[in-house]
């Protein structure tokens, strides 16, 4: 049997040389390579897959990232409850934090509320303070200033939002603290100087977060509203700022989540002390500042160090938690 | 008449807002420079710190933040170039696709002192690596990644989908076409991300008090071979970078000129940072100029 194959070989036709084909009881069985070329995978089909595999394995890898934090952070902060047996509402509600102690009945002293109401404390001065300053820049920059204006309030965020924190601490240090101690009174150092830190650090979070959600308004709103005759001002308070109202909540979230988990600048500033604060001007401690300062003075597996860890899964979990409204409200603006 | 006099008002309390917050950026600025400028010099640049004498450096800070920050960057760009690529053009619509996105966001809102608490946990203590230069890049990598994921997404993404098109019609496989369509289009915003990022980076110090540690050890400048402890090159030495330099002289500090150290160190910090931003800028115009028609 003489089969005559002709396959395409750079442009032309040529005849195929079967030298190398399998041969079974003296009869040539003939592979046809074009079906071969077709049915083997070919070279970009390979180029694909590594490609494929590539970005998959990048991708798993933060996902793997991502969940081995919430592991390993959770699994040393139960061992307070676990293994050292301490009870979560002493931890959530008791004002008595020395983990070295014990009480009474042998419990460790492990009440986390001073840090709980310092975190919380400076969180919520620091965004009611930051949230009118964030609106209005971010409504000079969409609504009033000139292109030029723009651009420099622009540079200006970029650059707050560039400098490292432990500049703004340094600046808490040298010029907060003296300032706080001299007009409102204390040592200068607490939760008001700690909020005032924070205060400069989250504005340009939320400011261009801000501009973000106005600029995402449509234009014809704005349009339909000057037509009828309203002023800018009133434009911006009735139409623009009420349509963007789940964007600017979403923005001060995210400042509330930076300014939460803000560790040295605020630690620097607030006193770190573990106790109740009696007013904004005493010393104070978050469960940022209490974490950065001990975790190195206590010894791995201890209850003190057990108990460290705890507040670190709180922070986890209130981080969490700031991305859960966010993601909440993104639900309910888009409805 | 009482509307446009409450515009007026309105309008003008917008003005005197965005004028007060470019007070406060020109105030901490030039509070820091005034202050911190007279300090540097090429001692201050190149000696050695001091722990309990004044007339310390940051010789051996500086050299250890630029070492860590090139050591992220190095780990940090592929993985991130992976992700991006990943999500920008491979992601299907489906449940991982959510996860993940749902994965880089909580990274990026993490707190970073829990990032370095992480890597304290796992590098520092379960791998037995003590405090470390590799530590602390990884830390600050786990630090990094998510941001700079998300600019390499949309960066690629802002690549018009024309060329994608393009590509696959002339038969490059999807992989070729991102590598050498896509990527090279999108080159200018990554590369500013990127310089974006270092800058982040450079100045991040709670993520490293417990990976990279806060003890600068003396190093040998003239020995570069990477495995000798002393050499400045060595990836399993502890090393206090500049940023903690700062937060450790102010928070534990007994030198005597720790005020003037630490204004000096953010002086240097804040120009760093001005040039990361100014740089990022122009590398970008640049690129973009270079790799288009555009004059």
């Amino acid at each position: 049997m003489i089969v005559k194959q002709w396959v395409i070989n750079g442009g032309e036709l040529s005849e195929n040389s079967f030298g190398s084909l399998p041969s079974f009881g003296g009869e040539v069985i003939l592979m046809d390579p074009i079906k071969d070329k077709i049915q083997s995978t070919s070279r970009e089909t390979r180029q694909d897959i590594i490609g494929k595999v590539l970005s998959y394995s990048c991708i798993s890898l933060i996902v793997i990232v991502v969940l081995s934090i919430f592991a390993f952070v959770a699994t040393k902060g139960l061992a307070t409850f676990v293994v050292n047996k301490a009870s979560l509402g002493d931890f959530l509600f008791g004002t008595n934090w020395n983990p070295s102690a014990t009480d009474k009945a042998g419990n460790p002293l492990l009440g986390a509320l001073p840090m709980i109401t310092g975190s919380f404390g400076v969180t919520i001065i620091a965004v009611i303070f930051a949230a009118p300053f964030a609106i209005g820049t971010a409504l000079y920059m969409t609504e009033v200033a000139s292109k030029r204006g723009e651009k420099l309030l622009q540079s200006v965020i970029e650059l707050l939002v560039g400098i490292p924190s432990v500049v703004y601490g340094f600046i808490g240090l040298s010029v907060v603290v003296p300032f706080v101690r001299t007009h409102f009174g204390g040592s200068g150092y607490g939760i008001l100087s700690g909020a005032f830190v924070l205060f400069v650090m989250v504005l340009p979070t939320v400011t261009s977060m801000t501009v973000d959600s106005l600029r995402a308004v449509p234009r014809y709103y704005k349009e339909a509203s000057l037509a009828l005759g309203a002023t800018k001002w009133q434009t911006i308070y009735k139409v623009l700022l009420r349509s963007a109202t789940s964007g600017i909540l979403t923005a001060i979230i995210f400042g509330m989540a930076r300014a939460f988990g803000e560790a040295l600048a605020v630690q620097m500033v607030i006193g770190n002390a573990s106790i109740m604060p009696k007013s904004l001007l005493a010393p104070a401690s978050t469960l940022t500042s209490v974490l950065t300062m001990g975790i190195g003075n206590t010894v791995m597996g201890t209850v003190g160090n057990n108990a460290l860890w705890s507040l670190a899964l709180m922070l986890l979990l209130m981080s969490l938690v700031f991305n859960i409204i966010v993601r909440f409200i993104g639900r309910k603006g888009r409805m | 008449m009482k509307t446009k006099l409450q515009n007026n008002v309105a309008i003008t309390v917008i003005r005197v807002i965005a004028a007060l917050v470019v007070l406060i950026l020109a105030f901490l600025l030039g509070d820091i420079l005034i202050s911190g400028i007279p300090h540097i010099s090429w001692h201050f640049l190149t000696a050695a710190s001091q722990s309990f004498t004044s007339g310390g450096g940051i010789g051996v800070q500086l050299f250890n933040s630029i070492y860590l920050l090139i050591l992220t960057l190095i780990i940090s760009f592929p993985i991130s170039l992976g992700a991006g690529i990943f999500l920008s053009e491979y992601a299907p619509k489906n449940i991982f696709t959510a996860t993940v996105r749902m994965a880089i966001e909580v990274l990026s809102s993490l707190p970073s002192v829990v990032v370095g608490l992480f890597g304290f946990l796992l590098f520092v203590v379960q791998m037995d690596m003590g405090f470390s230069i590799l530590s602390g890049a990884i830390a600050l990598t786990f630090f990094n990644l998510p941001l700079l994921t998300r600019n390499i997404e949309e960066s690629l993404r802002a690549v018009p989908d024309l060329q994608r098109e393009a590509g696959l019609s002339l038969g490059l496989s999807k992989w070729k076409t991102v590598t050498k369509i896509i990527l090279p289009e999108a080159l200018p915003g990554i590369v500013t991300g990127v310089v974006l990022g270092a800058g982040r980076v450079f100045g991040e110090a709670a993520a490293l008090i417990y990976t990279a540690g806060q003890s600068a050890t003396n190093i040998n400048f003239g020995n570069w071979n990477p495995f000798n402890s002393t050499s400045p090159l060595n990836l399993m030495r502890p090393a206090e970078t500049l940023a903690v330099h700062i937060w450790k002289i102010n928070s534990e500090g007994v030198m005597p000129d720790a005020a003037a150290v630490s204004a000096g160190s953010s002086a240097v910090l804040i120009i760093a940072v001005l040039i990361f931003n100014f740089s990022a800028r122009v590398i970008g115009n640049q690129l973009y100029r270079k790799l288009t028609a555009t004059k």
